[in-house]
C-alpha cells in the first residue's frame, strides 16, 4: 500500500523482500525464505543467544537493549509456559517501518519468532499489530496459516521434534500499549496499564510464563543475523551497534521514506542525500532523530552517526527510527504543542506526574502558542517536564518529558516571540484552539 | 444476540489461542464493533457473559482504547492524522478541510449517518504524510483535492 | 527467616526478607509519604509518593514496590525527594478543586496533609480545571470526581477485600474516572469500606456528608450493636438539643479484631438512635391506654405490681425476657435480678444458636474455641451452613482475606451456593436439612453419606474430603445454626483426631453469645453452670431458687393457662419477632423496656424508654467468644440504660441494690469508663444517690461492678481489664467440666438478617430502609422480625 523509495546508500537486510511479492509462501521460498529457521532448529539454544548477542542487535522499538542479552535472562526451566510476543505496536509518532515489514515481509516474521522461541525454549508465539492496521492483520493471518499448512508451524516443525504455534492478535487503539508490560496487559484482556517491574517480562511475563518481547524489526532481523553470521551482521554497523535499520524520512524533505541504512549513517547525509534535502529549499530548523519521544536536535547538532551511542552522546536517542525533519516555516511552540496533546491523548493515566503533568503541559503550551503566555510559563514548562523525567511509572511519562524540555531549552527565543499576547508568527492569523474538555 | 458466522468462527478460533478467555477480549471487541457499528449495552452484555466478565469490566476495557466507541457513528469514518510528520505536511489543513467539506466537528456524525470525522494520533504513515483512514483504508500523500475525490468515492460506494 | 540489613538514612534496620522498603521505613519510625500504598492491598506505584533514593540506582525508587535486599543503602530525605514529593503534589493540586472549606474530608484529609508537609502551597496552576458535578452512587456513597486522586484504593478493597469488584477504573489520561458498575449507580454490599479507604472527599458518605467537621466531633471507641460477629467501630458524637447525637461511625485506628473492616451496618446503621418513633417518656397503660408518665411513677407501679405477684402466686408466676443486644453486665444483671429479687428461673431470650450444646460438646477441651482473630489465621478452615457474607459480614471478610493473604484452605459445606464459594479450595453442596446426616458422616457414621448424595457430589469425593479434613492440622469449623444438639457433639466427635482443631458455632445477634454466656436460661447459670449444682452463686447471692424455670415457649403456655401473671421483657420483642400469640401476654402484668414501642410494647402495661448499645457501657461477648468494650456514645434525654432500669425496680421492690450491683467491692468503681463521650453521668445520678444514702462515686449504676462480679464468677471470663479497656478484645475460654446443656433443638431461631436487615432495630435505621428501597424490592422480602 505505502510507496516504496530506495537509495544506492541503502543496505538491504530487512528490507531486501519488499516489492518482491514474499507474502506468497512460494515466493518467500525462493527468497531464502525459512532457511534461518531449519538451521536454527539445527543449534542449540545457546548458540543461537549467543550469535543474536555477538551480532550486536540492539531492539528497534527504542530502547536499544541487546537482543541477545535479553533472550539470555529468560530462565532455562520454567514451571510455567514460555512466551515470544512480537510487538507490532507500532505507534511512535515519526515511526512507519513495522507495518512494511508485515506487508512486505510477513513469514520473515513467523521465522523471527519461531527461531526466537528456540532459542528461550518457547513454544508459542503472539504477533500483535495495533488495531488500526487492520489490512497487515489479514496478510498475518494469511502468511501464518499458509506456514501451518507446510508443516512449519504447528506439530514437529521442518519436520523435527519441536512444536511450535504463533497466533495473530490485533490492538484497539492505544499507544502505550507498545510499552512492553503494557503490551501484555492487553494480550491478557485488560487495559493496557503497565506492570510493576521488577520482575521483568523474561522471568515473569504473559500469563505468568517468561516472555520475550520483542520490537518486529527487531525479530525480522533475527533471520537474516542466523544465515549471514553474528560477524557480518555486527560489522554493518559501528561497535556494539551491529546492523542495519529502517529509518522513517518524514517531514519537511523532498523524498521522504522509510530507507534501510546502516547503523551509525551520518544523519546529514540522510536528511540531504537520502532525503533529498529540505522541501522546496529551505532551510532546516530542527531534527526529531528517533520519534517524537526523542530530545530535538538543532542544526548545528546533525553531522552524527545514526547510531544508540552517538546519538545518547549528543543528548538524545536513536528511538524507533523515525527522523522528522522540521524547516524554517516550523514553529516550535506548536510543534511542542503537538507532541504535548499526543502524550496527554496517549497518556494511561496510571501515575499522577504523568497523568497531570501531560494535562497541565498541554493545556499551558495551548494558551502559550495561543498567545496568552507568561514569561514564566517558560520556565514553568521546564519545571513541570523535568518534574515527570524519571518519575513516572513507565517511560511514556519520560517521552512526553524530554522533546519539550530540548525545545524549550533549544528554542527559548521563539517561545519568547510568543509572548505579551503576539499572535503565532508562524501562523497565517492567530488561531485560537480550544481549551481541552475532559470527557 | 445473534452474530454473522463469520464473527462466531473467529470467535471460536481465538478462544483456542489463549490459555485465558478473556485475552480475547480487546480484539473481539472491535470484530463486534465492525459487525454492529458501535459498542451497545446489549453488545457489552454479550461478551461480558461469553467471557464470563462484568459488565464493567468489558466497559473499563473499551473506555481505554481510542478505537472503540460505545456510540453510533457514520458508516466511514474519516480519521485524519494530524501528529507531527502530518502536521509538518498539512495535516491540521486537511482536518479543516474535511471539517469544511463535511460539516461536522471531531467526533461528530454528518446528519445523514454516511461520514464521522476524527482527528486522530499517528496511524503510521508518517512517510507518506499527510495520511487518513477512512474505517480501516489508508490514504497517504494527501492533499485537500486528493481528500475531496476519496469522499466522493465512498459516497459514492455506499 | 533471617532478618536483612538494610541502612535507611545512615540509620541501621532490620527486617523479615520478602519485606517491602516502606514497610520496613515504617517499622524503623522512618515515614516515606504514599497515597496509593495501601497494606494489604495489591501493589500499584502509582503515585509516586514514595520515591526514594537506593544507592546504585540511578532513578529515584518507589518504596512501596521495592523489597528490601541485603546491604540496601536508602535515603529517605534529601533534597530531591522532597522535590519529587512536592511536585506530585503540585500536579495533583493542578486539578484538585480545593474545595477544602466544603469538603467533608477537610481536616482528615491526607491530600490536606501532605500538601502542608511538601509544602506545595504556592499555585502554580493557571489553567481552568477539569471540573465534573458530584454524583451520588447509591443512599450511602457519593462522588465527587475533581476531588480524586485517583489511588485506586477504592476499586482494590471492593475487589480483592470485599470479593464485590464493584468499582472499575474507565477511560484514560487525565480522563481517568472510577466508575461504578451500573453505569451511573452502585449495585454492592453497601459497605462503604470504599469511602473508608479514601485519602481525600472524593468518596464520602451519604449518611454523614455536610453534617459537621471532623473537629467538631467527639470520638468513641465501641462494639457494633448489629450482627454477632463484634466489630469495634468508632462513633462521632456531638452535642445536640436532645443529648449527643452519632453523626458517623468508621474504623478509624484500624484496631480491634476487624481493623480495617465494617460492614453497612456497623458503619451507618445507628441513625435509628434518632428515629422520630423513639421512646423518651415511660408510658403506663390508664384506662386501657398507653399514657406518657413519669420514671418515678413507673418504678412506683412496676415496683408493686411486681412484688405483689410474687409474694402472692411466687416467683414462677413471672416470666422474664432477656436480650441479644444488651450488654453481658445487663444480662447478668438481668439474670441475677430474676433469680435473687424475682426469685424465679423462668428466664429466657431469643436463642439464635445451640452455645450450650456447644460448650457441652467441647467440655472436654474448652481451649478449642476459636477467637475471630484465628479465622484470618488459620491455615484451614471448614465453613458448615450459615451465609456469612450475608450474616456474618466481618467473619466473610476474615475467611476471604485469610484465603488471599495467606492462601489458607476454605472448605464450604452447604444447602446453598454461598459466595464464599468463590474463595473455596472446595465447595460442596448438600441437600437442605442435612446438616445432621453430614455430622454423623464427618464424625465417621459411614451410612450417613446417602442423605449427602443427591448433589452433584460423588460418594468418593465426599469420603476423599473427609480425609483431608483429618490431616489438616489447625482447622477452624465454623459451623451456622443448621447444626445443633447432638449434632454439635457429633460435628466434634469428627474432629478429635485433627491436631489443634478450633470451633466456632454461629449465632445471630451483637451479644447472643454473650446472654448464653451470662446465664439467660431456665436452667443453666451464667458460664453454662447446671442449676443444680449453683456452686459460688449460691453463696455469693445468697440462695438461688432450685426449680428448673420455663423456657419461652413454656412461659407462653403458662400465660395462656393464665398462671404466669407478670412478663418483665427486657430489649426483645417476641410478639413480633417470634410471631407468638399477643394472647399470651394481655392476660397478664407485662412490663417492656425498648427503644419503640415494638409490637409486643403496644400490649403492654408499662413502657419504659430503654437506652441502645451505643448509650451506654459495658461488655459484648461475640459468637467466637472475643470480649470487648461497650462505650457510651449517643445519648437520648429521657431514656435510661437497662441496668439502671433493672437495678431502680430492684430498688422500688425494697432490695438493697448493694446486693445486687456488689459496687466498691471489686476492682474497680466507675471511673469514668462507662461515661463515654460525656461527663456528669455522677450528677445526673446524684439526686438518687444521695436520697438512697450512696455515695456519689461508688454507683449501683457502674455496669464494672457487675464485670467484677462476672470476672470473679466465671474462670472463662478473667482476661485483662487493662486490655479491655484499652479497647482490645479478648477471647474468653469456654467453662470447662460439668457445664452446657442439650436442649431441645427447636428452640433455635435464627434471625435470618442479611446485610441490610437487623431484627427490630433494622426497621428504625434510614439508612438501611433506603438502601432496601433503593433496589426496588417488595416490602415482605423485606421485612424482618424483630429480636
Ligand atoms: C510508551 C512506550 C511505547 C512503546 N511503543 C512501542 C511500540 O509501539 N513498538 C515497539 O516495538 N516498542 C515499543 N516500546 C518499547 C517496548 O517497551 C519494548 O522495549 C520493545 O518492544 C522491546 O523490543 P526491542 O528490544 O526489540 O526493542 C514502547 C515503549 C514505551 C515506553
Ligand atoms: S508514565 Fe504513568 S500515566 Fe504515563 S503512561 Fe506510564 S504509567 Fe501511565
Ligand atoms: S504523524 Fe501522521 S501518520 Fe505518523
Amino acid at each position: 500500500m505505502a510507496d516504496l523509495v530506495s537509495h544506492p546508500d541503502e543496505v538491504r537486510v530487512v528490507s531486501k523482500r519488499f516489492g518482491k511479492g514474499a507474502t506468497n509462501i512460494d515466493r518467500y521460498l525462493e527468497l531464502d525464505g525459512y532457511k534461518a529457521v531449519q538451521k536454527a532448529l539445527g543449534m542449540q539454544p545457546d548458540a543461537i543467544v549467543n550469535e543474536v548477542k555477538n551480532s550486536g542487535l540492539r531492539g528497534r522499538g527504542g530502547a536499544g537493549f541487546n537482543t541477545g542479552m535479553k533472550w539470555s535472562f529468560v530462565p532455562k526451566q520454567s514451571p510455567k509456559p514460555k512466551y515470544v510476543l512480537c510487538n507490532g505496536d507500532e505507534s511512535e509518532p515519526g515511526t512507519c517501518k513495522d507495518r512494511l515489514i508485515f506487508e512486505h515481509d510477513p513469514h520473515a516474521m513467523i521465522e523471527g519468532v519461531i527461531i526466537a522461541g528456540l532459542a528461550v525454549g518457547a513454544t508459542t508465539g503472539y504477533i500483535y499489530i495495533r488495531g488500526e492496521y487492520r489490512y497487515l492483520l489479514e496478510i498475518m493471518q494469511k502468511a501464518i496459516a499458509d506456514a501451518y499448512s507446510r508443516g512449519y508451524l504447528g506439530k514437529n516443525i521442518f519436520g523435527s521434534d519441536r512444536h511450535f504455534d504463533i497466533y495473530w492478535h490485533g490492538g484497539a487503539g492505544a499507544y502505550e500499549v507498545g510499552e512492553e508490560s503494557a503490551l501484555m496487559e492487553s494480550l491478557e484482556g485488560k487495559r493496557g496499564i503497565p506492570r510493576i517491574r521488577p520482575p521483568f517480562p523474561a522471568v515473569v511475563g504473559l500469563w505468568g510464563g517468561p516472555t520475550v518481547i520483542n520490537n518486529a524489526e527487531t525479530l525480522a532481523s533475527v533471520p537474516h543475523i542466523i544465515l549471514g553470521g553474528a560477524d557480518w551482521y555486527a560489522n554493518l554497523g559501528p561497535p556494539k551497534n551491529g546492523g542495519t535499520r529502517l529509518f522513517c524520512l518524514s517531514g519537511h524533505l523532498e523524498h521522504p521514506g522509510v530507507y534501510e541504512l546502516p547503523m551509525g549513517y551520518n544523519l546529514k547525509r540522510m536528511i540531504y542525500e537520502v532525503g533529498g534535502g529540505i522541501l522546496n529549499g529551505r532551510k532546516l530548523k530542527a531534527v526529531v532523530p528517533g520519534g517524537s519521544s526523542t530530545p530535538i536536535l538543532s542544526p548545528e547538532e546533525i553531522d552524527v552517526a545514526m547510531d544508540f551511542d552517538s546519538l545518547t552522546k549528543v543528548g538524545s536517542m536513536l528511538g524507533s527510527g523515525g527522523v522528522v525533519v522540521l524547516d524554517e516555516t516550523t514553529c516550535m511552540v506548536k510543534f511542542a504543542l503537538r507532541i504535548m496533546k499526543f502524550y496527554q491523548h496517549e497518556s494511561c493515566g496510571w501515575c499522577i506526574p504523568c497523568r497531570e503533568g501531560t494535562d497541565w503541559l498541554k493545556k499551558t503550551l495551548t494558551r502559550f502558542h495561543a498567545g496568552g503566555g507568561l514569561k514564566k510559563d517558560i520556565d514553568n514548562i521546564q519545571y513541570l517536564s523535568e518534574n515527570m523525567l524519571g518519575r513516572t511509572f513507565c517511560p511514556l511519562g519520560d517521552a512526553a518529558a524530554m522533546p519539550t524540555i530540548s525545545i524549550v531549552k533549544k528554542f527559548r527565543k521563539e517561545f519568547e516571540e510568543h509572548l505579551d499576547g503576539r499572535p503565532c508568527p508562524f501562523e497565517k492569523q492567530g488561531k485560537i484552539e480550544e481549551l481541552p474538555v475532559m470527557v | 444476540m445473534r452474530l454473522s458466522e463469520q464473527f462466531e468462527s473467529r470467535f471460536a478460533e481465538m478462544l483456542t489461542h489463549y490459555p485465558t478467555k478473556r485475552s480475547v477480549l480487546v480484539p473481539t471487541l472491535l470484530y463486534l464493533q465492525d459487525e454492529i457499528g458501535y459498542l451497545s449495552d446489549e453488545g457489552i452484555a454479550e461478551i461480558a457473559q461469553r467471557l464470563e466478565l462484568t459488565d464493567l469490566e468489558v466497559r473499563n476495557v473499551i473506555s481505554y482504547y481510542s478505537m472503540l466507541t460505545t456510540r453510533p457513528r457514520g458508516k466511514f469514518n474519516v480519521q485524519i492524522c494530524t501528529n507531527i510528520a502530518c502536521l509538518l505536511r498539512g495535516g491540521e489543513e486537511l482536518l479543516e478541510h474535511c471539517e469544511a467539506k463535511l460539516g461536522i466537528g471531531h467526533k461528530r456524525t454528518t446528519a445523514d449517518g454516511l461520514f464521522s470525522l476524527e482527528e486522530v494520533e499517528c496511524i503510521g504513515a508518517c512517510s507518506w504524510a499527510p495520511a487518513a483512514q477512512v474505517n480501516y483504508d489508508f490514504h497517504e500523500n494527501l492533499t485537500p483535492a486528493k481528500m475531496d475525490s476519496v469522499l466522493e468515492k465512498y459516497k459514492n460506494a455506499q | 527467616m533471617p532478618d536483612v540489613n538494610i541502612t535507611v538514612d545512615g540509620k541501621k534496620v532490620a527486617a523479615p526478607a520478602g519485606t517491602l522498603l516502606i514497610e520496613a521505613c515504617k517499622n524503623a519510625g522512618i515515614e516515606v509519604p504514599s497515597f496509593c500504598y495501601y497494606p494489604n492491598l495489591s501493589l500499584q506505584g502509582a503515585c509516586r509518593m514514595c520515591l526514594v533514593k537506593v544507592e546504585k540506582m540511578p532513578k529515584l525508587q518507589t518504596a512501596c514496590t521495592t523489597v528490601i535486599s541485603e546491604g540496601m543503602i536508602v535515603a529517605t530525605n534529601s533534597d530531591e525527594i522532597r522535590q519529587a514529593r512536592k511536585s506530585m503534589i503540585e500536579f495533583l493540586l493542578g486539578n484538585h478543586p480545593l474545595d477544602c472549606p466544603v469538603c467533608d474530608a477537610g481536616g482528615e484529609c491526607e491530600l490536606q496533609d501532605m500538601a502542608f508537609s511538601y509544602g506545595a502551597a504556592e499555585s502554580k496552576y493557571m489553567e481552568p480545571k477539569n471540573h465534573k458535578e458530584e454524583q451520588q452512587w447509591s443512599p450511602v456513597v457519593y462522588f465527587d470526581r475533581p476531588r480524586c486522586i485517583l489511588c485506586y484504593r477504592c476499586v482494590r478493597v471492593c475487589g480483592e477485600g470485599m470479593d464485590v469488584w464493584a468499582l472499575g477504573v474507565q477511560n484514560r489520561g487525565v480522563s481517568s474516572i472510577i466508575a461504578p458498575n451500573q453505569d451511573d449507580h452502585l449495585e454492592c454490599e453497601e459497605c462503604g469500606m470504599c469511602i473508608d479507604i479514601c485519602p481525600v472527599g472524593a468518596l464520602t458518605s451519604g449518611a454523614y456528608r455536610y453534617k459537621t467537621r471532623p473537629w467538631e466531633m467527639n470520638h468513641v471507641g465501641t462494639t457494633c450493636t448489629h450482627c454477632a460477629d463484634g466489630c469495634k467501630t468508632t462513633l462521632g458524637v456531638r452535642r445536640a438539643d436532645t443529648g449527643m447525637e452519632i453523626v458517623r461511625g468508621d474504623n478509624r485506628d484500624k484496631s480491634g479484631i476487624n481493623g480495617d473492616f465494617l460492614c453497612i451496618k456497623g458503619r451507618y446503621a445507628f441513625d435509628f438512635a434518632h428515629h422520630k418513633e423513639r421512646l423518651t417518656q415511660p408510658l403506663i397503660r390508664k384506662d386501657g391506654r398507653l399514657t406518657p408518665s413519669t420514671w418515678e411513677e413507673a418504678f412506683e407501679v412496676i415496683g408493686s405490681r411486681l412484688t405483689e405477684v410474687r409474694d402472692c402466686d411466687g416467683g414462677q408466676a413471672i416470666g422474664v425476657l432477656g436480650s441479644t443486644r444488651t450488654t453481658n453486665e445487663e444480662n447478668y444483671l438481668l439474670q441475677k435480678f430474676a433469680r435473687v429479687v424475682l426469685q424465679t428461673n423462668n428466664i429466657d431470650h431469643h436463642r439464635t444458636a445451640d452455645f450450650p450444646a456447644f460448650v457441652s460438646a467441647l467440655t472436654e477441651r474448652p481451649e478449642a474455641a476459636a477467637s475471630m482473630r484465628d479465622v484470618y489465621n488459620a491455615p484451614a478452615i471448614l465453613l458448615i451452613g450459615n451465609d456469612p457474607t450475608e450474616q456474618h459480614p466481618l467473619l466473610a471478610w476474615q475467611i476471604r482475606n485469610n484465603v488471599r493473604l495467606h492462601r489458607a484452605r476454605l472448605y464450604v459445606i452447604n444447602s446453598q451456593p454461598i459466595k464464599l464459594r468463590r474463595q473455596a479450595t472446595s465447595f460442596l453442596q448438600i441437600p437442605t436439612g442435612a446438616e445432621a446426616q453430614l455430622s454423623s458422616f464427618l464424625a465417621g457414621q459411614d451410612s450417613a453419606i446417602d442423605a449427602l448424595l443427591s448433589g452433584p457430589t460423588s460418594r468418593d469425593e465426599w469420603i476423599s474430603l473427609r480425609e483431608k479434613l483429618r490431616s489438616e492440622p489447625g482447622l477452624v469449623i465454623i459451623f451456622g445454626s443448621e447444626i445443633r444438639g447432638s449434632d454439635v457433639v457429633s460435628l466434634v466427635k469428627s474432629a478429635s483426631g485433627i491436631h489443634d482443631v478450633k470451633f466456632i458455632c454461629l449465632g445471630d445477634y451483637a451479644n447472643s453469645r454473650g446472654a448464653a454466656d451470662m446465664g439467660v436460661y431456665p436452667d443453666l447459670l451464667p458460664g453454662y453452670q447446671r442449676l443444680a449444682d449453683p456452686g459460688k452463686f449460691h453463696e455469693e447471692w445468697g440462695g438461688v431458687p432450685r426449680a428448673v424455670g420455663f423456657t419461652l415457649p413454656e412461659m407462653i403456655e403458662s400465660a395462656t393457662a393464665g398462671k404466669l401473671k407478670a412478663w418483665y421483657v427486657v430489649g426483645a420483642n417476641p410478639v413480633g419477632r417470634l410471631a407468638l400469640d399477643p394472647f399470651a401476654f394481655s392476660q397478664s402484668f407485662v412490663v417492656v423496656q425498648d427503644m419503640f414501642l415494638t409490637e409486643t410494647a403496644v400490649i403492654a402495661d408499662v413502657v419504659l424508654p430503654a437506652a441502645n448499645a451505643y448509650e451506654k457501657s459495658g461488655t459484648f461477648t461475640n459468637t467466637c467468644g472475643d470480649l470487648q468494650l461497650v462505650k457510651k456514645a449517643g445519648e437520648v434525654t429521657g431514656t435510661k440504660s437497662d441496668f439502671e432500669i433493672i437495678v431502680r425496680i430492684a430498688g422500688s421492690m425494697g432490695y438493697d441494690v448493694r446486693k445486687l450491683v456488689p459496687f466498691g467491692r471489686g476492682m474497680t468503681a466507675d471511673m469514668g469508663q462507662s461515661r463515654g463521650a460525656q461527663s456528669g453521668e455522677v450528677d445526673r445520678h446524684g439526686v438518687w444517690l444521695e436520697a438512697s444514702g450512696l455515695e456519689l462515686k461508688m454507683s449501683p449504676f457502674d455496669p464494672m461492678a457487675i464485670l467484677d462480679e462476672i470476672q470473679r464468677l466465671l474462670p472463662g471470663y478473667a482476661v485483662s481489664r487493662m486490655d479491655l479497656l484499652a479497647g482490645n478484645a479478648q477471647h474468653t475460654a469456654l467453662p470447662a467440666g460439668k457445664a452446657g446443656a442439650l436442649h431441645d433443638p427447636k428452640l433455635i431461631v435464627p434471625a435470618d438478617n442479611n446485610l441490610f436487615s437487623s431484627g427490630t432495630l433494622g426497621r428504625y435505621s434510614r439508612t438501611l430502609n433506603s438502601v432496601i428501597e433503593n433496589r426496588h424490592k417488595k416490602p415482605e422480602e423485606l421485612e424482618v422480625a424483630a429480636d
